[in-house]
């Protein structure tokens, strides 16, 4: 059960594979001539949008592709062995021996039933055939090497005792046991928290390094891979459509697809007015409605008829001069790949208007049974949000920024009548409406209080025809006397989404998830909302469809002078397009102020925390790096005094302890920009930028 | 722990009270009690005989003075005539002397499940000995059927669409489809027939109350069994396909496991939760087949004095049968859910 003899050849070499899954009707096709080299020690990215093809790739490396998918031409080997010629017992021994992989999920990927200690143990016994003891020993150090606090009482613990960063470390520690050749990182830090994924991407960095693994990083992040990779692979509806070294992907990138990815992800320097995004036109292509010739040749800019989509395979080419940098175009010497980006239409700056929403001191405390299910007993407080103070105003973009369990969630849920506040006001055009429920809300106030929901894939019913989903919330909202005046003005809603009128209908399961998300849109733009409060309406969508959703929100916002409320955890998207930052953590607004005031120094600790980790995809932005130990402490249990005191890297910047003791008082900074933090002044105002664009 | 099960009690012991108030309250209802007075009385007794006799023997007071006299929380009724005290605690006939020295209460809380009409016996001794017969079987049922049925399910389940889980998934609706009296009588018909069957088995399981072997008992156990299998299996392979293609076990897999340990480590018990509550709901469905089987098999156990009981308007023995059944149903949830906690460590208590 040793490793195979050393080998000093690249430890993966992809040469043109091809996976197709088999269903009944017809092959669908997901990979296609895919080729890649992984040298030891080298971390490659596998970049792309979801249905691109990057996780059939590893799973292909890893020879499980389940009982419809089948590789039908091209070779992996690892090592310089061809896996596909190996038995079952062979692969069983390069699995989690030699190849070991990451996932996406980490509670979904522990067994639930199974106490850590024992899925870490059975590593080195499948594979080394060692003892219990010695097993045991083993996990301890692993446990250890991933900087996880109390080693032994972890190995005790079932995995749902675990927060979710602490089981992402605990696949990693299960990966790392038999220290593997090669490290295959399924989207890992997806699932987890940004500041939380910055400290496990650091983590996964030096035990690359440590223990010399090549890796296999797949991810839609491009930010994540330039801080984690070597080098990239970008990849569009199941073919590699450029590779290379991070640097020349990253600034001398030469394939349409990936300059119109970079154009569509908001880096520092985009403005929605000035220098609005460029979204990708058109959808993505289905595996079976792929185009012929160039596959993204229907939405490229520069596609020129009659060259593109003949059908005929478009060949990977080497760029003369750079590193292995590869490109699949055909007219890569015909495009001026500098081109400034052309000048898409810029908008006026809309200035905000009066107050329409105004939030004070809200509170809202939940009351939870200890224990759920055995009952009884006493209850604890759950203090989901504490003094919320803000005014929003009319055309305004405030974007509500923080972790998942900081409370903007919740805050949401009181504001639209789902919850009702435990203390404080929320008042909209002077009406008091913190006590009243949805269901008590004349149709006014609950029209003009509408929400965008993340997951357009589950908000709308599936059942139910898109038009008729519009219908029935105008129905709702009063609008319109007869059903042909609602019909006529559903199709305008339509029409204000940019969705074709044909698409009334269609039922969701047809429709895309940008397209989803839109009819979610005009659904909640239907009885004219004046608040909108979109909750991370576009984390679930691809990059690519982001950048449209946005501009459309924009869009909309700017012709009917919308309040737009933004939850959102991505700092990226929420410094592009709002007006007014306000930072949560554990319930509390620890900064808020205008997007230049936030993103620069004077910082809240956690606010200068946050900036670091955001993975920022250009290769000219110095950042500074914070890492935050621990995990955000619970809202049942909060910390005494200031409530990121337990994570703070400034708190020895404070005299007597003032931090264990008092909630810091909110303080003003400039001109509406608030901070609450007991730091001084001078310490404040000396503060370093996070981020520093180099000159060019 | 000690908490949850007190308060799960508790819970029982409410609903077990709500229960036996209704079957007491349907069996108690006027026209049963006049088919009493006059089965035990005269056929030919006039309405006002009826009512004379049944006044007399404490049946006409009101309903919930009577639920409680049962339950022993009401002082029991009693009779004074010239030639006597008759009485629910008193045993025929007493002088006013020796009533006053009976006991007031005496109910199913004193263990006084009163008197069967039809067996002319105490209804405790009857339950006790039925009751115990009744175990018998199903113990057995329950040894065949459990490690059957599951390792069925798990065998079907662990790869799902192949041809193994094909055939036994189409044994098991088969078996779940087919009902008692249909299958126990196909039974009889093969394996015990003296004219054309194959006289492996005795028809009748009169012999095995006493003296219980694989020749007598074989066909009723198989025929319960084979009827709550095919269920348990079926939500066993269920619950194993959705662990088999769960995300752990491709990380399992990934990691090298070998499929057996897969099977054996990581799916099954995770697979078990489901079918585990559904097992323990079984006990309820059992006790119907049992009243067919034993009937059926002449198996004098509790399903049959249940009909015996039913048919012949024996009141306090059809009482005593329904709260025994209901306490059976009761603490098999509260065992189930005790289990459940146990397998599955995410809802244990912290």
């Amino acid at each position: 059960m040793s490793k195979l003899a050393e080998y000093d050849g690249p430890i993966l070499e992809i040469d043109k594979l091809s996976i197709s899954f088999f269903t009944r009707l017809r092959e669908i096709p997901a990979v296609m001539d895919f080729s890649c080299v992984v040298q030891p020690g080298e971390a490659m990215g596998l970049v792309g949008e979801s249905g691109c093809g990057k996780s059939t790739v590893a799973l292909g490396v890893m020879q499980d592709l389940g009982v419809n998918g089948r590789i039908v031409g091209g070779s992996i080997r690892f090592k310089g062995r061809d896996l596909s010629e190996m038995s079952a017992a062979e692969l069983r021994d390069i699995r989690g021996n030699e190849i070991a992989m990451i996932y996406q999920e980490p509670m979904a990927s522990l067994n639930p039933a199974m106490k850590i200690g024992k899925q870490l143990m059975e590593v080195p016994m499948i594979h080394e055939g060692v003892g219990e003891k010695e097993a045991r020993r083993r996990a301890l150090e692993v446990v250890t090497d991933v900087k996880l606090p109390d080693p032994e009482r972890i190995l005790k613990s079932y995995p749902h005792q675990l927060s979710g960063g602490q089981q992402q470390r605990i696949v990693i520690a299960m990966a790392l046991m038999s220290k593997p050749a090669l490290l295959i990182l399924d989207e890992p830090t997806t699932a987890l928290d940004v500041t939380v994924e910055a400290a496990v991407v650091e983590l996964v960095k030096d035990l690359g390094k440590k223990y010399g693994t090549s890796m296999l990083f797949i991810s839609h992040n491009l930010g994540l891979v330039l801080e984690t990779c070597d080098r990239i692979c970008v990849m569009y509806s199941g073919e590699a459509v450029e590779t290379g070294s991070i640097a020349d992907v990253f600034d001398k990138m030469q394939h349409p697809y990936t300059q119109a990815l970079f154009r569509s992800i908001p880096l520092p320097g985009a403005d929605k007015n000035a220098r609005p995004l460029k979204a990708i036109p058109g959808n993505f292509p289905l595996p079976h409605e792929r185009p012929p010739g160039c596959n993204f040749g229907p939405r490229c800019d520069y596609f020129a008829k009659g060259l593109c989509d003949i059908d005929e395979r478009v060949p990977m080419v080497d760029i003369a001069g750079d590193d292995r940098h590869r490109s699949r175009c055909l007219r890569i010497d015909e495009i001026d790949w500098h081109a400034p980006v052309e000048a898409s239409q810029t908008t006026a700056r809309t200035e905000p208007g009066n107050v329409v929403l105004k939030m004070d001191k809200l509170k809202k405390y939940y009351e939870v049974a200890a224990n759920a299910l055995f009952g009884g007993g006493a209850t604890r407080v759950v203090k989901a949000n504490e003094e919320l103070s803000f005014e929003a105003r009319e055309s305004e973009t405030l974007a509500i920024v923080g972790e998942s369990g900081c409370g903007k969630s919740t805050f949401a849920k009181v504001l639209m009548g789902l919850e009702t506040a435990t203390e404080g006001q929320i008042i909209l055009d002077n009406r008091n409406i913190e006590a009243t429920p949805i269901q008590a809300r004349d149709t006014k106030t609950v029209a003009d209080v509408q929400m965008v929901f993340q997951n357009p894939f589950d908000t709308l019913n599936p059942s139910m025809s898109v038009g008729r989903q519009i219908i029935r919330a105008l129905e709702i909202f009063r609008v319109g006397r007869t059903d042909a005046e609602r019909r006529e003005r559903m199709l305008q809603l339509l029409d204000l989404v940019k969705l074709p009128r044909a698409f009334a209908d269609r039922m969701p399961r047809q429709l895309s998830g940008g397209q989803k998300q839109r009819v979610g849109i005009a659904r909640a733009f239907a009885g004219g909302a004046r608040i909108v409060v979109a909750d991370e309406p576009v984390s679930a969508l691809d990059v690519s469809v982001q950048a449209a959703v946005t501009d459309l929100l924009m869009e909309i916002q700017r012709e009917n002078k919308t309040t737009l409320l933004f939850i959102s955890h991505d700092l990226s998207i929420v410094r592009y397009l709002s007006d007014r930052v306000m930072v949560m953590y554990l319930g509390h607004v620890v900064e808020l102020g205008t997007t230049e005031q936030v993103f620069a120094p004077p910082y809240h600790p956690y606010t200068e925390a946050l900036l670091s980790a955001v993975p920022i995809a250009d290769t000219k932005v110095e950042k500074t790096h914070i890492v935050l130990e621990g995990d955000i402490p619970s809202a049942m249990n909060p910390p005494t005094g200031c409530p990121f005191q337990t994570r703070c890297r400034w708190k020895d910047q404070v005299p007597g302890g003032l931090c264990e003791k008092e909630v810091p008082p909110q303080r003003t900074m400039a001109e509406g920009h608030q901070v609450k933090c007991h730091l001084s002044d001078e310490i404040l105002r000396g503060m370093e930028p996070v981020i520093k664009v180099a000159a060019e | 722990m000690g908490l949850f099960i007190l308060r799960r009690v508790w819970v029982m012991v409410l609903t077990a009270l709500c229960l036996t108030f209704v079957v007491f309250f349907l069996t108690n209802l006027y026209p049963n009690l006049e088919k009493l007075a006059k089965t035990q009385g005269n056929m030919r007794m006039t309405d006002e005989e009826v009512a004379r006799w049944l006044d007399n023997r404490g049946y006409g007071a009101p309903i919930l003075s009577k639920y409680g006299q049962w339950l022993g929380v009401w002082p029991g009724w009693t009779h004074e005539t010239e030639r006597g005290v008759t009485g629910r605690c008193i045993d025929g006939l007493a002088t006013p002397e020796q009533a006053a020295g009976a006991p007031r209460f005496c109910g199913v809380i004193q263990g006084d499940w009163g008197y069967s009409t039809v067996f002319r016996d105490e209804v405790s001794g009857i339950v006790g000995t039925r009751l115990g017969l009744t175990g018998k079987l199903m113990l057995w049922v329950l040894v065949l059927m459990v490690p059957a049925a599951l390792a069925v399910g798990v065998l079907a389940g662990m790869r799902e669409g192949s041809a193994t889980d094909r055939t036994l998934s189409t044994f098991s609706i088969a078996t779940t489809a087919t009902p008692e009296y249909v299958s126990g009588v196909i039974f009889i018909a093969i394996f015990a027939s003296s004219a054309v069957g194959l006289k492996w088995f005795k028809g009748t399981a009169t012999s095995a109350m006493e003296d219980a072997n694989f020749e007598n008992f074989f066909l009723p156990v198989l025929t319960i069994a084979l009827y709550g299998m095919g269920y348990i299996a079926r939500m066993t392979r269920a619950s194993m396909t959705e662990v088999m293609t769960a995300q752990y076990v491709r990380t399992a897999r990934l990691k090298g496991v070998s499929f057996p340990n897969i099977v054996m480590k990581h799916a099954l018990r995770n697979a078990l939760i489901a079918p585990f509550t559904v097992i323990m709901l079984q006990f309820p469905w059992l006790l119907n087949g049992v009243v067919i089987v034993e009937t059926l098999f002449n198996y004098k156990g509790f399903g049959w004095t249940l009909v015996q009981a039913a048919g012949n308007n024996d009141i306090e023995l059809l009482l005593a049968v329904s709260v025994v059944s209901v306490i059976v149903v009761l603490v098999t949830q509260l065992i189930s859910d005790i289990g459940y906690v146990y397998l599955n460590p995410r809802i244990r208590i912290s």
